[in-house]
Parts: structure tokens; C-alpha cells; sequence
């Protein structure tokens, strides 16, 4: 059978097949890191808080799982050293991973064409000794993920409607990820990454059965910076049930480090 | 449809001295002189597209984007894609070789519709000036594929003008492929049963199918963009309310069978060519012609296969990936019938012939490099670089360009009753295969190290395999300025041409040439099966 061209090709294609059905499954325990593309620069988030610009470090021998949106026209993540490529959109959270299996510095490239400095949107991954990550993740951080969604979501008055006591306008969001919404159109949806965007952005689109669409839209008020702190704060509920004050004061510290300024510093090598 | 040769003078009257005035041009409904009219505006196109070539590969020299801006660099290299896809290799074989040798070889006096040939010209003109005038006011820098939301929301240039011309081509494209069917089944000499066509008749028949039925979805996706981007109606742009990914489906639903508009007629003109200069039957001519309906059937459950990381699902991936090997199959099919009909044949190397060898390595290189896309593990990894770009234009130059080639050498003589110079045509064909290889080969290492494609400046450790393909590139096209040269002197200065100068059975041959108007002076009759070279020894080479 395989000495046969068509058995040459069948043997192709099921290996191709199964490489490419363990690129669509990113491993449940990676790292995470989340990423925002846009006109021309790569941005990177980890939860920790570290933040950083057309560079991404990486320790070595951990699978990282990237999620990844684009700000604006499709792009396309490729690390041409990991054998990885995923086009990176407007309207869907995508998650690329691979595994690092040697320290060093590998090209990032954005492959899919998105205008003016297509070719200028490039990068380096820094895949690092683990005890160098550590160095690095203890240098950068500003506060967790999870923490400034905690500070946008009073910011934004989502706090207002979306709690647990009866003053509740909306469903209580502690424990949502990952689990089945009942949805008013009697369907039921896995409350992922993608679900919480949607829901946020255009909230009108899938009504949770049982409450009001009065939600107002987002579309065009939340970048995607921010809606990943968002996701990543309505994620960490999943430990700690919803328990805050919707009156307290946001601290003016904490509201300056929602908006950094300045980026960290990091040099190339 | 045996003839013996003739002596080489020109007949009295033909179809080019009928009338010399310029409305008798413009207002022809004859096949052979709207070949002609296609012939003149393709290769204005052609080069046109070969000077966007040369600026992108002399930009490519230096890893600093230091030749033209960025902004130049993408406007040059969607004008290449857009000006060589829709104004030269879709038109090129069809509209030129088809127009002039598709009648004759179905023994008829002119297409089914004349006038309406006459129209797809005009409708291919109009595209191409509207196109040029965007061309000439800033251009257009979206990638010939017109990507959105980027064309719809994000581009300052002249995308709406572009679409427009291209719908014109479209069009153009349309009626072609209409009038191939209809003359194909209606206009037939008697005798002349479908067992009997010619391959070439086969693989026009089957590009008229793609054309009718593809041709118009790509219109309908070029509309949507351009409703979205002049009136705001959310189709493709996520921030209105579209999906950007639904317009991809849409446009390789069209543009994936659109490389088999490119390559199919070139596979019938290498059937032709390969026939004739083995003095054989072809292998297998059913399996030929069966292969040639299978591609283009097959060619339109695939076009998934160009967005597999770009967010489809895992199933229809797989179920994409497998088709793309099925519609290998015919491929390889051809392929094969071709190599074994040289086995054994009386060959002879004329430059037709050079080129038809060309087209069969080449396209195989082309093909076989499918097969590496094709597989979804590898796809991820050289999809978007310059792999893509290397594979594809084995496909349409290595394929296309050098049957389109062949098909002008091998018809010359009936198109204008000259001979061509047989040696500088078979050293331009060796200086087209020796620059197309050192031009495109270094694409398929530069691919598979990563290097993405559409890149204005690049990363240093790619310099070397681009410097080889830049070089390459000007041998190129010393090889493409050669047939040009010496095509135009052979009008005026070439040796009178037979009308059958290679003893081919093709029924196309079997009048004068240059033919007259009405292409054969009594309606031929067609007793037997086609390249029944076995049955005529007398059939010889006169030239």
C-alpha cells in the first residue's frame, strides 16, 4: 500500500493531519500569554502583568500557549524557528502554542500582509534559562492581569449590574468560564474567551436566559488590551467569588497604573 | 483529415490581407484577427507586469527596503499579481491561442458568437485601461487578493477603481468561456465526434466550464468589498458587524479554479505540442481528456486549502486537505500520458517541443511542491512565505507562461504564414528555462527558512538566495525580450511558412496558412480519431 503514490500520499496526509490537529489543541497546562496585533507591532501580556512590545519571553521546555487578537486588519504570528503560523484576527480570540526546546532568539514575523510596514512588523522571541525567566518576569511586573480587569470592570460600571446580590441587574459572573450558558433562545453556549468578547462588545447577541438585554454596547469603547484584563479578571472569579464592594473608590494609584504610559524597557539583542 | 504538404507560397487571400483598415480591425468578428487584438493587449500587459517584476526583485537585492518606500514596494507587488493574474495568464492561452486555433479545430468558420468575442475583447480592454489609469493616479495596495477588512476599512488607494477593472476582465473571461462551450458543442465538422476533438478542445472545454461558474462569484466578492468600503454595510469588517474571514471563502472559491483557467489550456496546447513532435497517438487519450473535466471539478472543492491558519475549522481542513490530493490525481494523470507517449516516439526538438519539456518539468516541480502545502502539518509552516510564491510560479510561469510560449511557436507559422528563426527561439527557450529556475528555485529554500512573503525589507541571513533570485531574474528576462525581438523580425523577414509545416494531424492544419476568413475553403470532414500519426507515415515535417 504504500509503495503505491496514492498510499505515499495518504501516509502525507495523515501525518500532516495529526501535526495539525495538535496545533488546534494547545496543551491545558501552557503557560499563557496573551497577545494583541496591530498596525504594525506585536504586544504581549503576561498574567502576571509583565508587558511588552515585539518581544516575547518565553522559558524553555514549557509548552506557551499564545492568544492572540488583532487590533485592526488580519495578521499572521509566525515563528518560523517553531514551525508555527496562525493568522491573527479582528473579531476572534485564536490560540497558537509550541514548546521552546533551546534557549536563544527567534525571528517573529507578521506573515499575513496588513499594509504600509507589513514587513516592519516583526519581533524576536527570547526563550530563556528558566531560572533567567524568573529574573525576568520578577523585573517587569505592574500588577497582575486579573487585577487591572478588576480595576476596569468598577471603571466601566460593570459592577454596577453584574454582582451577586439581589441588586443584580445581569448574571452573576463568579464561576462563569468554561462553563454552559443557558442562553433565552434555548441553546447553550460554553462561556470561553471568545463568548465573554462577544458578550462584552455587542451584548445584545446572545441574551442569557432569564435577565434583560439592557446592557449597553462596548464596541469601540473597550481596546483589546483591555478586554483581555477584562477576560483575565471575569476568569479569575472562577477562585474567588464575586465579593466586592460596588461602591468602593477606585485609588488614584491603581487608576495611573491602568494607564502606563511607558512601556518596559527592553533592549534587542 | 489527411493532406499532403503543400508547396510554401501564401495563398491570394487570407484572413490578415482581407482588409487593412483599422475599423476592419476594430470592428472584426473574425476569431483569428480577435486572437490577434488579444495577442497585441496581453503581451502590453505581460510587460507591463514584468516591469513590476523587475522593480520588486531589484527592491529584493538588499535587505534594507531601501530601493522604493514601503508604501511603493506593496502598490508594485499587487499590481504584478493583479495586472499578470487577470490581464495575462487567465486571457493568455484561452483568448489568444484559444480564440485563433479552438474554431479551426472544430472544423468551423468562426465561433459560435462572434460579435460576443468580439465584446470579451472590448470588455478585456476596457478592464485593463481602467486598471492602468489606477495604475498611472497611485495605484492599488491591498495584495492581488484583496484581503479584508484591509481592502474594505484600511487601504488609502485606488481600490474600488481596481475591482472595477477586474470586473470588466471578468467579464471578458465570461464570454470566452461561453463561446468555447457553445462552439464546442455546436459547431463541430462532421465527423468530428467527441472521441475524436482535440486534447486541446477538451482542456478549453473544460476552462469554459470554470470560467462560467467561477468567474461570478469573484465578482459577487469584489462587489461586496467594494459596497462595504464606499457605503459602510458591515459584511467583512468585524468593527461593522462582518465576518473577514467569509471573504476569503468567496475569493478562492473563484480564485483557486481560476489557476486551473491559467493551467489547463496550457496542459491542452502540451498535448498538442507533445503529439506532434513524437509523431505519436497521446497516451491514454480518454484518461487525457477525462482528466482534464476532473480537474475542473475537483479544482472547485479545494479552495480551503489557502486558508488553513487562517481560523477554518479542524474538519474542513482535513476535508480540504484531502481533496487538494485528489485533484492532484488528473494532474499527475496528464503527467504521466505525456511522458509515456514520448516513450518510443519519433521525437524531434523543435523549440514547440522545448517548451512543452519546460512545462512538463516544470509544472511537476510545481505540483509536487502542492503536494508539500497541500499536507496541513507543513502547510502551517510554509503557507504566506516564500515557498507559496516559489510554488505557484512554477505553476503559472514554469506551466503557463512556457506552454503560452510553445503555443506561439507552434502556431506562428499558421497565424502568419512565417516561419520564426529556429535558433534564436530554441536559445531564448534555454535562456527562459535556466533564468525561470535560478529566479524561483532560491524562493523555495528562502520559503522553507522562514522568510515571509510580501516583505519590503527583510532579514540579512535571506540576502544571498535573493541576490540569486534577482540574478536570475535578469536572465529571465533577457529570455522574455528575445521572442519578442525576433517574433516582430520573423513577420517581415521569416521564411515563408507551409501550411503544415509539422506534419501534424490537427485538424487546425489542414487548411492555408496564414487561413482565409472563413479558415477552410470546403467544410472539412473528420474520419478518424485525433494524432493518428500511425495511420500517416506521409505526414512529414516540411520546415
Amino acid at each position: 500500500m504504500v509503495d503505491h503514490p496514492a498510499g505515499h500520499r495518504l501516509v502525507i496526509f495523515v501525518w500532516g493531519a495529526a501535526v495539525y490537529y495538535s496545533y488546534g489543541a494547545p496543551p491545558k497546562n501552557a503557560l499563557r500569554v496573551y497577545g494583541t496585533a496591530k498596525q504594525w507591532m506585536w504586544k504581549f501580556q503576561h498574567p502576571d502583568g509583565q508587558r511588552e512590545i515585539n518581544e516575547l519571553h518565553v522559558p524553555v521546555g514549557q509548552d506557551v500557549a499564545v492568544t492572540l487578537i488583532s487590533q485592526d486588519v488580519i495578521h499572521s504570528f509566525f515563528v518560523p524557528a517553531f514551525r508555527v503560523k496562525m493568522d491573527v484576527l479582528p473579531n476572534r480570540y485564536r490560540t497558537v502554542w509550541f514548546r521552546p526546546t533551546r534557549a536563544g532568539t527567534y525571528h517573529l514575523f507578521c506573515a499575513e500582509y496588513c499594509g504600509t510596514s507589513h514587513s516592519g512588523m516583526i519581533g524576536w522571541v527570547m526563550v530563556m534559562e528558566p531560572a533567567d525567566y524568573e529574573t525576568w518576569l520578577a523585573s517587569g511586573a505592574e500588577g497582575s492581569l486579573a487585577s487591572s480587569g478588576d480595576k476596569l470592570f468598577r471603571h466601566f460600571g460593570c459592577i454596577s449590574c453584574h454582582r451577586a446580590d439581589k441588586g443584580a441587574r445581569g448574571p452573576d459572573l463568579a464561576g462563569l468560564y468554561g462553563k454552559e450558558v443557558h442562553l433565552q433562545d434555548g441553546t447553550t453556549q460554553i462561556a470561553d474567551e471568545n463568548y465573554i468578547r462577544e458578550s462584552i462588545l455587542a451584548p445584545k447577541a446572545k441574551i442569557v436566559a432569564g435577565w434583560q438585554p439592557i446592557m449597553p454596547v462596548f464596541q469601540g469603547q473597550v481596546n483589546e488590551d483591555e478586554m483581555l484584563e477584562l477576560i483575565a479578571y471575569i476568569k479569575s472569579l472562577q477562585q474567588n467569588p464575586l465579593n466586592v464592594n460596588p461602591n468602593a473608590p477606585i485609588p488614584d494609584e491603581e487608576q495611573r497604573k491602568r494607564n502606563p504610559q511607558v512601556e518596559p524597557q527592553v533592549t534587542r539583542p | 483529415m489527411s493532406a499532403a504538404p503543400t508547396a510554401a507560397v501564401h495563398p491570394r487571400e487570407h484572413y490578415l490581407n482581407v482588409d487593412y483598415g483599422i475599423r476592419s480591425w476594430l470592428l472584426t468578428t473574425d476569431h483569428k484577427r480577435i486572437a490577434i487584438l488579444y495577442m497585441i493587449s496581453v503581451t502590453v500587459m505581460f510587460f507591463i507586469g514584468g516591469i513590476f517584476a523587475t522593480l520588486i526583485r531589484l527592491e529584493l537585492m538588499t535587505p534594507a527596503g531601501d530601493l522604493v518606500t514601503s508604501d511603493t514596494y506593496n502598490k508594485l507587488f499587487t499590481m504584478h499579481g493583479i495586472v499578470m493574474v487577470f490581464f495575462f495568464l487567465i486571457p493568455s492561452v484561452p483568448a489568444v491561442i484559444g480564440n485563433f486555433v479552438l474554431p479551426m479545430m472544430v472544423g468551423a468558420r468562426d465561433m459560435a458568437f462572434p460579435k460576443i468575442n468580439l465584446l470579451s475583447w472590448y470588455l478585456y480592454v476596457i478592464g485593463a485601461g481602467i486598471t492602468l489609469y489606477c495604475i498611472t493616479i497611485g495605484g492599488v495596495d491591498t495584495g492581488w487578493t484583496f484581503y479584508t477588512p484591509f481592502s474594505t476599512t484600511y487601504s488609502n488607494t485606488y481600490v474600488f477603481g481596481s475591482i472595477v477593472g477586474i470586473l470588466f476582465a471578468g467579464f471578458s473571461s465570461i464570454f470566452t468561456g461561453l463561446n468555447f462551450i457553445a462552439t464546442i458543442h455546436k459547431l463541430r465538422a462532421p465527423g468530428l465526434t467527441w472521441r475524436r476533438m482535440q486534447l486541446f478542445l477538451w482542456s478549453n472545454y473544460a476552462t469554459g466550464v470554470i470560467m462560467i461558474l467561477g468567474t461570478p462569484v469573484v465578482a459577487i466578492a469584489l462587489i461586496l468589498v467594494a459596497v462595504e468600503r464606499v457605503w459602510h454595510i458591515g459584511i467583512f469588517n468585524p468593527a461593522l458587524g462582518g465576518d473577514p474571514v467569509l471573504f476569503q471563502h468567496l475569493f478562492w472559491f473563484y480564485s483557486h479554479p481560476a489557476v486551473y483557467i491559467m493551467v489547463l489550456p496550457a496542459m491542452g496546447v502540451v498535448s498538442e505540442l507533445v503529439t506532434t513532435f513524437s509523431r505519436k497517438r497521446v497516451f491514454g487519450y480518454e484518461f487525457v481528456a477525462a482528466a482534464s473535466i476532473a480537474i475542473a471539478v475537483f479544482g472547485f472543492l479545494v479552495w480551503g486549502h489557502h486558508m488553513f491558519v487562517a481560523g477554518i475549522s479542524l474538519y474542513s481542513a482535513l476535508l480540504f486537505s484531502i481533496m487538494s490530493y485528489l485533484v492532484a490525481i488528473p494532474s499527475a494523470v496528464k503527467v504521466f500520458n505525456w511522458t509515456a507517449t514520448l516513450y518510443k516516439g519519433a521525437i524531434s526538438y523543435r523549440t514547440p517541443m522545448l517548451y512543452a519539456f519546460g512545462f512538463i518539468g516544470l509544472f511537476t516541480m510545481g505540483g509536487l511542491t502542492g503536494l508539500f502545502v497541500a499536507a496541513l502539518g507543513v502547510d502551517i509552516h510554509v503557507t504566506d512565505t516564500y515557498f507559496v510564491v516559489a510554488h505557484f510560479h512554477y505553476i503559472m510561469v514554469g506551466g503557463t507562461v512556457m506552454a503560452y510560449l510553445g503555443a506561439i511557436h507552434y502556431w506562428w507559422p499558421k497565424m502568419f504564414g512565417r516561419m520564426y528563426p529556429e535558433g534564436w527561439a530554441k536559445l531564448s527557450a534555454g535562456i527562459i528555462f535556466i533564468g525561470f529556475n535560478v529566479t524561483f528555485f532560491p524562493q523555495f529554500l528562502l520559503g522553507y527558512l522562514g522568510m515571509p512573503r510580501r516583505y519590503h525589507a527583510y532579514a540579512p541571513e535571506f540576502q544571498v538566495l535573493n541576490v540569486m533570485s534577482t540574478a536570475g531574474a535578469s536572465i529571465l528576462a533577457v529570455g522574455y525580450m528575445l521572442p519578442l525581438i525576433y517574433l516582430l523580425w520573423s513577420l517581415r523577414y521569416g521564411e515563408i511558412a507551409p501550411a503544415n509545416p509539422w506534419g501534424s494531424t490537427g485538424l487546425e492544419w489542414q487548411t492555408t496558412s496564414p487561413p482565409p476568413t472563413h479558415n477552410f475553403e470546403e467544410t472539412p470532414v473528420v474520419t478518424e480519431e485525433a494524432y493518428a500519426y500511425d495511420k500517416h507515415p506521409e505526414m512529414e515535417f516540411v520546415a
